[in-house]
């Protein structure tokens, strides 16, 4: 076994690890256990960003998500002044409910892959992920995606300011 | 001025002045009988003129443009113009014409003064229709329409109850032959489309079709008496004859024009039209029916004591004196006996309008009396009506009716001649009556104690109708259809028409005449000075089956009448209770159902919206997926 | 064992699950919000994999908008929660039952 291999198992066991403590940490209910834990998952799939050569959106990831997102999150809590969640009763009809629904969706994606295998005859990947080659590609077949999405943050900027005023007269 | 334009201008000229009433002048009481009366006086000098300069059988004898065609059928809309629709529109125009100024004073007071000319005109657009129609699907159009006309006539005082149902009874039973005339129609195209004749509806088409190379050939009785059925419904011959009398709950001008001159007419009209297609067997059962009508209905009219019901009857009688002269295989003295019919029946029902209106609206004759005075005019010409009706010579009516008994006379069918000599004399006999009980003697009621003349614009359309009624035997009428129908004419001068049926037929003439004759002694003898009817005192029973028309309305009533409200119950128990209840209702109770349940899914909740989502997602997912 | 492209879309299928699974059955708004994160990425991962197996760099200027968008919408997201928790002194998806029929 090679260490790409290693590696990937590595990365991908935290990450499903984190992910399950994300929702269902049994030792604690608090919200903020559960950002922490989601900015794991998030550095650990950095990792396996990496292992599948996309440099430039690993670091992305890890600034944008881990460091900005969470974050908002955070303040978010903090602001709300969120305590432990209170222990109501955990609905039978929400559990049975959710693991039917994913079971579902697992089940079919499952099988999906089994019978199409995606990766059977796909030649052993020879593409570097540079970053220049991905911002020529940005600039020149994207460009107009990019622009938009330019407006849309500011879009979402005024919104966010207008929604969080305290009372709006 | 291109002469083929002519006959379609006096087609459509009555439409448009129809469709200009009801749209534009219904307020304007004069401009809307302005614009009606001119459309048919304009009409009828334009037909004399297409006359004068075309002759009676004009070439091209027709105009015609296809309309439809689907399949193997093929609707044209063309004008036939022969001797016998020229004649035909003329009269329509001419006693029309008369007819029209006439109800200008007749319908003076009334409200609905523009609607009533409306009417008129879109009957008169309908009936040259009929007249000028050249394949048999156009004539069953115009058929139809004048069929609705005499609806809308008839129940033109519509909040009249009698009058409403009077008007629904005619549609009805003329409905009733009209289904036996389709079918008839419909026969005819079968049988000829199997014989590979293209456009077999067409008159002419037929006409060759049924005299090629010499040989005469006739369709199948049944497609005959069929299209006769036609007939019997809108001449009301019998068993269909109940819807005339009651008919005259229209205003007095209608019946004169619709139900005495030419729509009862359109029937005999129609017959003439296609007399080639009968056969003997077929004939023979038309001279019948005709030859029953005019017995039954002469005998019912002599107990009826309403003048209009009296000239009703008389109308159902002659009718049956013309269709048995197409069942004798003479069309050419029918039309003979319906041009004259034409001037004396419209002439009378005119003449009973003016006393009815001098009398306040007053119809049974056993209040009238002594009007000799009183209405010269009137009394005159009703004095000619009733005198052609009877036949006297040298009225018109002698030399009609006496070319139809000479008919049955050379055909050496004797039954047939002594009903005809029988209801001859009847007719003498009532119309006697009618004549001494209304008009003569004293005065019965202080109503028609103080009866006066009708103004002028009454009084002239008498007067016209009055001078053709006298002379209308001798003009040429006869000769005209003689020749189209193929006999030669011989060009006799004017004395010589006057003695011709003597010359021809002098057994017929004489017994005829006879007849008349012991008519009106009968009557003088029973109704001079009378102020009673001593009529049922003698003949009791018999005379009151006469007055109640012989039970037929009854008849029916209990017959047909209760069958189809059986029908109709059923029909209403099945959509009230199968229909409404059962199979609405589930579709109601279901729907009202499914609703409730569907409402418990929306819970507000998010994480219920969440998971019915992803059920959602698996499920496309799954067909995606393609599995 | 070589580690080829369905192993990678296993991870990113688990992901989602376990995102998925938060959404429904946690109660508490932010939580919920953070497992949609979850999905997201598992999204992100699934499209990198492909692109890179593809040979194609089109799967990874993707998820440079998605994460973009992401962002975004995290940001609006967030005020709409303080928002409501300003109005119903609640972050508990239970007592927001306004659109119930």
């Amino acid at each position: 076994m090679e260490l790409p291999d290693i590696l990937f198992y590595v990365f991908a066991a935290l990450t499903l690890l984190c992910g399950m403590l994300v929702i269902a940490n049994p030792f604690s209910r608090n919200p903020v256990t559960s950002a922490m834990f989601l900015v794991l998952t998030i550095i650990s799939m950095a990792g396996l960003f990496v292992l599948l050569h996309a440099f430039f959106l690993a670091a992305v990831q890890i600034i944008v998500y881990a460091g900005a997102v969470i974050v908002l999150f955070l303040f978010v809590i903090m602001l709300l002044n969120l305590k432990e969640e209170q222990q109501r009763k955990i609905k039978k009809f929400s559990l049975i409910g959710g693991l039917v629904s994913v079971g579902a969706i697992v089940t079919i994606l499952v099988i999906s892959l089994n019978e199409t295998r995606p990766g059977a005859d796909l030649s052993a990947p020879i593409l570097e992920g540079e970053t220049a080659a991905l911002g020529k590609l940005l600039f020149t077949q994207y460009v107009l995606p990019f622009e938009v999405v330019s407006v849309l943050l500011l879009v979402a900027m005024v919104g966010v300011i207008l929604l969080s005023k305290k009372d709006l007269k | 001025m291109k002469l083929e334009l002519l006959p379609w201008l006096i087609l459509f000229l009555p439409l448009l002045a129809t469709g200009c009433i009801a749209l534009f002048t219904l307020q304007n009481r004069t401009l809307s009988a302005g614009l009606s009366i001119s459309a048919i006086v304009i009409g009828f000098v334009l037909t004399i003129v297409f006359i004068v300069n075309n002759g009676w059988t004009p070439t091209p004898s027709e105009l015609t443009t296809n309309w439809v065609t689907v399949g193997g059928l093929q609707v044209d809309f063309g004008l036939k113009l022969d001797a016998l629709s020229l004649m035909m529109m003329l009269i329509v125009t001419g006693v029309g014409g008369a007819i029209y100024i006439y109800s200008f004073g007749y319908m003076h007071e009334d409200r609905g003064f523009s609607r009533y000319f409306a009417c008129l005109s879109l009957f008169t657009f309908s009936m040259l229709g009929v007249v000028l129609a050249n394949n048999f699907i156009e004539l069953f159009i115009f058929w139809e329409l004048v069929g609705v006309s005499s609806y809308l006539l008839i129940g033109f005082w519509f909040e009249r109850p009698s009058a409403a149902d009077a008007a629904k009874k005619a549609f009805i039973t003329n409905r009733l032959g009209d289904f036996g005339f389709l079918l008839g129609i419909l026969m005819i195209w079968g049988w000829f489309t199997s014989l590979n004749v293209s456009d077999p509806l067409n008159f002419n088409v037929l006409y060759a079709s049924t005299h090629q190379h010499d040989l005469i050939f006739v369709l199948p009785t049944v497609a005959g008496l069929l299209i006769f059925c036609g007939a019997i419904g809108k001449s009301a011959q019998f068993p269909l004859h109940v819807w005339l009398p009651d008919a005259m709950e229209g205003p007095t001008p209608v019946s004169a024009l619709i139900h005495a001159a030419t729509m009862v007419a359109a029937g005999v009209y129609m017959l003439c039209r296609v007399f080639f297609l009968f056969d003997a067997s077929a004939l023979d059962v038309i001279a019948w029916i005709g030859g029953i009508t005019a017995l039954i209905a002469a005998l019912i009219a002599v107990q009826q004591n309403d003048i209009k019901r009296i000239l009703a009857y008389s109308t159902i009688s002659q009718l049956g004196y013309m269709i048995m002269a197409v069942g004798l295989a003479g069309p050419a003295p029918a039309m003979f006996h319906l041009t004259t019919h034409a001037f004396f029946k419209a002439l009378l029902f005119l003449g009973a309008g003016s006393v009815i209106i001098a009398l306040h609206h007053e119809q049974d004759i056993w209040k009238m009396g002594g009007l000799r005075k009183k209405m010269p005019v009137t009394f005159w010409m009703f004095l000619f009506g009733a005198l052609a009706l009877c036949g006297v010579p040298p009225f018109s009516g002698f030399y009609s009716k006496d070319s139809i008994l000479a008919l049955a006379l050379e055909q050496e069918n004797y039954p047939l001649f002594v009903l005809g000599v029988a209801v001859a004399g009847l007719t003498t006999f009532y119309m006697s009556r009618l004549f001494y009980v209304a008009f003569l003697g004293k005065a019965k009621t202080e109503v028609a104690g103080h009866a006066h003349e009708s103004p002028p614009v009454m009084a002239w359309p008498l007067r016209v109708l009055g001078v053709f009624a006298l002379v209308g035997g001798v003009i040429g009428v006869s000769q005209t259809y003689a020749s189209q129908f193929g006999s030669a004419a011989e060009h006799l001068s004017f004395a010589q028409t006057l003695i011709e049926p003597f010359k021809q037929s002098p057994g017929a003439a004489t017994i005829g005449i006879a007849a008349v004759a012991i008519g009106f002694f009968a009557a003088r003898a029973l109704y001079r000075d009378a102020v009673d009817d001593p009529l049922p005192a003698k003949l009791g029973g018999f005379a009151t089956a006469m007055k109640n028309r012989f039970y037929f309305d009854e008849i029916y009533e209990a017959t047909v009448i209760h069958a189809h409200d059986f029908i109709a119950a059923v029909m209403d128990w099945i959509d009230r209770w199968l229909v409404d209840w059962a199979c609405i209702g589930f579709v109601r109770g279901g729907t009202d159902f499914s609703g409730r349940a569907l409402r418990l899914v929306q819970t507000g909740n998010l994480q219920t919206y969440a998971f019915l989502f992803v059920l959602g997602v698996a499920v496309l997912l799954y067909f995606v997926l393609g599995r | 064992m070589h580690v080829g492209l369905e192993h990678y879309l296993v991870v990113s299928m688990l992901l989602f699950a376990l995102g998925l699974l938060g959404v429904i059955m946690r109660r508490n708004l932010l939580v919920i919000y953070m497992s949609l994160e979850l999905m997201l990425n598992a999204a992100n991962l699934a499209l990198v994999s492909f692109s890179r197996f593809n040979n194609n760099l089109n799967g990874q200027i993707l998820v440079f908008f998605i994460i973009t968008v992401a962002a975004a919408e995290v940001a609006v997201g967030l005020a709409l929660i303080v928002a409501l928790y300003r109005k119903r002194q609640s972050a508990h998806v239970e007592d927001l039952t306004l659109m119930k029929l």
